[in-house]
């Protein structure tokens, strides 16, 4: 196997494995913090169950997580050095302010999972809050890391060095808010409705049961709106690519020539010898519009760029369709459930309702994955977008490739092992929580 | 401003090996602690692991953004110990926290043990090879050598295997002292006394053995060791250290002893810290990597340092209010 090829397949392996769970560690705290309060307020059963069932599996989820997000501080250097030998002392401070942040939620988190019987009630929520803030807070900068990698400022590139560099301006580098905004925005969508939807399942068994329904109340409220506020964050982010990253923007939409004004393309499979799309619904106009906001804007084509300095158009296209079709999907249940479940109270005890959230299970998690291969693939073939080529960075240790099959087969173990945990941990609930067993309405 | 970072690198790596060390030691441990092990194991590490993790990250954080060249060589000529390593800390964390939660007790907590122990030994002995391939000054970057010359001599060698099970044995030592304070029952208690004096014993024997098997390479860290006054000011209080210990051992005192280890243990790397400064990574050709010059622009370490300072006035008070809610209400004598 190619030796970039490996390093950049174990890349994507390891964060497209951490990524996952590091929206469960930025969301389920809130979650869990919010039921916990709600019991404080109420006294009712049902919501401290709900928050210790939940932190019970924020524990699995948090502690593979944390060595997960440690692999991939040292890949950086394992696969990249050339990348990280330059960018460190750039954007290394975003990673320096992620450390301060882990570090205090996996303190926080600890005080929540083991001092249940050990704290005064309140200090004990006050610590889930802490856990989630700092959770989001260290996803936020670890985003901002990416979006320097794509936006790349706070340094001079002269003669393959940098100078005067200025980690401040790198930190709050163009991309790093639309970024952020997105990924939190994600990570919420993709955890609620992937909690909503197991819970949705399990009340389908039993629809009086009190605890599911509570929790799917309580992850599709937040569900919904994260997911309505979605496709706004998404418009910010096509606008910013538009600008700083035409070829990305054309990549993903697999326009091959500038156009003016540009039909949105949807679907369709990208044909780089033809230079176009086959079997593609084309809006006319519509991406100019979405890109500029204007229907007669001109939109840059890949044509504008040299064919080694293209990003995959396939890939990333495809990527992308499925990450907005999904993120439309999402977005189009919460606006139903944030519309009907006002006027219609039995809106959980229908059959139809329940299974259709139950199918949304995995899908914000699929569209995750799909947005970080539309933010990484449309950025090839650069590491660092216009200054370094990912080719020029790989690791120069040949057999790359045996790290890549050796950390496949650990993830790929662990991953069946924590579906069979899960699998038990849910089997258990009736058993140790009162208010799942509770079937009066 | 430098002096001040590399401190704090240093301040990381001591805890990372006093709380990480008690981590992984108690996976090394728990072999010979009899049934119950895995209960008192359990209950001592759970609620702090994750957080005594983070000092290694830290520790790598600062390396890559305040001194790159030294993370990036390393990356490049150590790549298959790291790669050990990290497969390890990933299968401890993973099977020490499955096994701590899965609900059913059959088959599969039986294998989960097996990956715990299994990657809680192997992972400081590669810890302690990556080190002594960094003290050794094989590792090279000019790809001129075979695969072999490159990437596999600079850590596979009588010495840095050496360093490596003095590590794992070091480890094993802080995690049997501390879990002395963490045994409920007298009887156990005494077992973790007999366990913390075999792996003391061990300790000692691999530390003379590395400096023996140094000579035999044609390491001379006997020579280096006796020109630095730290160094030998250090290694003298740590022996003299040694028998206050075991005289701790007859009268457990869990502060005393946690202590007493405690010191030894940050006597023992500064001893280390004072030969190697300021050398991060001793390399063939002789132009080692020191702090000097590797150090990232000025600019870079203020704003590390800035973010240091601010996370450090964050965290330890966050760490002194985990470790004093799990850690205080167990008797402070452990003669009862």
């Amino acid at each position: 196997m190619d030796e970039l090829l490996a390093a950049r397949l174990q890349m994507a392996i390891s964060l497209g494995w951490h990524i996952v769970f590091a929206c469960i560690g930025m969301t389920m705290p809130i979650l869990m913090a919010y039921s916990e309060w709600k019991w404080l307020r109420t006294k009712e059963q049902v919501y401290i169950d709900l928050a210790k069932a939940w932190s019970k599996g924020v524990a699995i989820f948090f502690a593979v997580g944390a060595v997960s997000g440690t692999v991939l501080s040292f890949e950086l250097g394992l696969l990249f050095p050339v990348f990280m030998e330059h960018a460190g002392p750039i954007f290394g401070m975003p990673f320096s302010w992620e450390g301060t942040a882990f570090f205090v939620e996996a303190i926080a988190l600890g005080v929540f999972l083991y001092g249940w019987d050990r704290l005064n009630k309140w200090v004990h929520w006050l610590s889930g809050v802490v856990v989630g803030v700092s959770g989001v807070l260290s996803g936020i900068f670890v985003v901002s890391a990416n979006a320097w990698m794509n936006s790349p400022s706070g340094f001079t590139w002269e003669n393959g060095k940098a100078s005067n560099i200025d980690p401040v301006a790198a930190m709050f580098n163009d991309a790093w808010f639309t970024q952020a905004l997105h990924m939190t925005l994600a990570a919420f969508v993709a955890t609620a409705f992937a909690v909503a939807g197991v819970h949705a399942f399990l009340l389908l068994k039993n629809k009086q049961n009190e605890f599911h329904k509570t929790a799917v109340r309580i992850a599709l409220a937040f569900g919904a709106v994260a997911a309505f506020l979605q496709p706004i964050s998404g418009d910010i982010s096509a606008k910013d690519i538009a600008e700083r990253q035409p070829a990305k923007l054309a990549a993903l939409e697999a326009l091959y020539h500038t156009s003016q004004p540009a039909d949105l393309v949807i679907g369709g499979i990208p044909n780089d010898q033809e230079e176009r799309v086959d079997y593609a619904i084309h809006v006319p106009g519509f991406l100019s519009f979405l890109a500029h906001g204007d229907f007669d804007a001109e939109v840059i084509g890949l044509d504008q760029f040299p064919k080694d300095e293209r990003p995959p158009v396939l890939i990333t296209h495809i990527a992308f369709q499925i990450m907005v079709g999904i993120g439309f999907l999402l977005a189009f249940a919460g606006f139903l459930y944030l519309v009907f479940s006002a006027r219609w109270k039995h809106m959980l005890s229908k059959t139809w309702w329940l299974w259709f959230i139950a199918c949304l299970t995995p899908l914000g998690f699929i569209a995750v994955e799909a947005g970080w291969t539309v933010t990484e693939v449309g950025r090839q073939p650069w590491i660092i977008h216009g200054i370094m080529k990912t080719k020029d960075a790989v690791s120069p240790m040949p057999g790359l490739q045996y790290s890549l099959y050796m950390i496949s087969v650990v993830y790929l173990l662990l991953t069946l092992i924590i579906i069979g945990l899960m699998r038990r941990q849910i089997a258990t609930i009736e058993t140790y929580y009162p208010s799942a067993r509770n079937k009066t309405e | 401003m430098l002096q001040i970072i590399i401190i704090i690198l240093g301040v990381s790596f001591i805890l990372y090996t006093l709380l990480g060390g008690a981590d992984f030691g108690a996976g090394i441990v728990e072999t010979f602690a009899g049934k119950k092990g895995e209960k008192i194991v359990s209950k001592a590490i759970a609620p702090v692991w994750e957080a005594n993790h983070v000092w290694l990250i830290l520790a790598i954080v600062i390396l890559f953004t305040g001194f790159p060249l030294v993370y990036s060589t390393i990356s490049v000529a150590l790549h298959i110990p790291l790669m050990v390593i990290l497969i390890g800390i990933v299968l401890r964390g993973s099977s020490f926290t499955f096994r701590h939660y899965d609900v059913a007790n059959d088959k599969s907590h039986a294998y989960y043990t097996i990956f715990f122990k299994a990657s809680s030994f192997i992972t400081p002995i590669f810890l302690g090879i990556t080190l002594g391939a960094m003290m050794l000054g094989d590792i090279s970057l000019e790809n001129t050598g075979s695969f072999y010359q490159q990437y596999i001599r600079p850590w596979y060698n009588l010495f840095c295997l050496t360093m490596g099970f003095f590590s794992a044995s070091l480890f094993g030592y802080i995690a049997a002292v501390f879990l002395i304070g963490e045994a409920g029952y007298l009887i156990e208690q005494k077992r973790y006394i007999r366990i913390s004096k075999i792996f003391l014993f061990l300790t000692i024997s691999m530390g003379v053995l590395v400096f023996v098997v140094a000579e035999l390479q044609q390491h001379h860290l006997f020579n280096e060791f006796f020109q630095s006054g730290i160094s030998l000011v250090s290694f003298g209080l740590v022996v003299l250290l040694t028998p206050v210990v075991y005289y701790l051992f007859s009268h457990p005192n869990t502060v005393y002893l946690r202590a007493a280890i405690s010191v030894q243990v940050t006597l023992i790397m500064l001893g280390w810290f004072a030969i190697q400064f300021p050398i991060l990574v001793y390399e063939r050709n002789g132009n080692h990597l020191t702090f000097y010059n590797t150090q990232a622009p000025t600019a870079t370490l203020h704003q590390l340092l800035l973010a240091l300072f601010v996370g450090l006035l964050l965290v330890i008070p966050a760490f002194y209010f985990l470790f004093k809610v799990f850690k205080d209400n167990k008797g402070q004598n452990v003669n009862h």
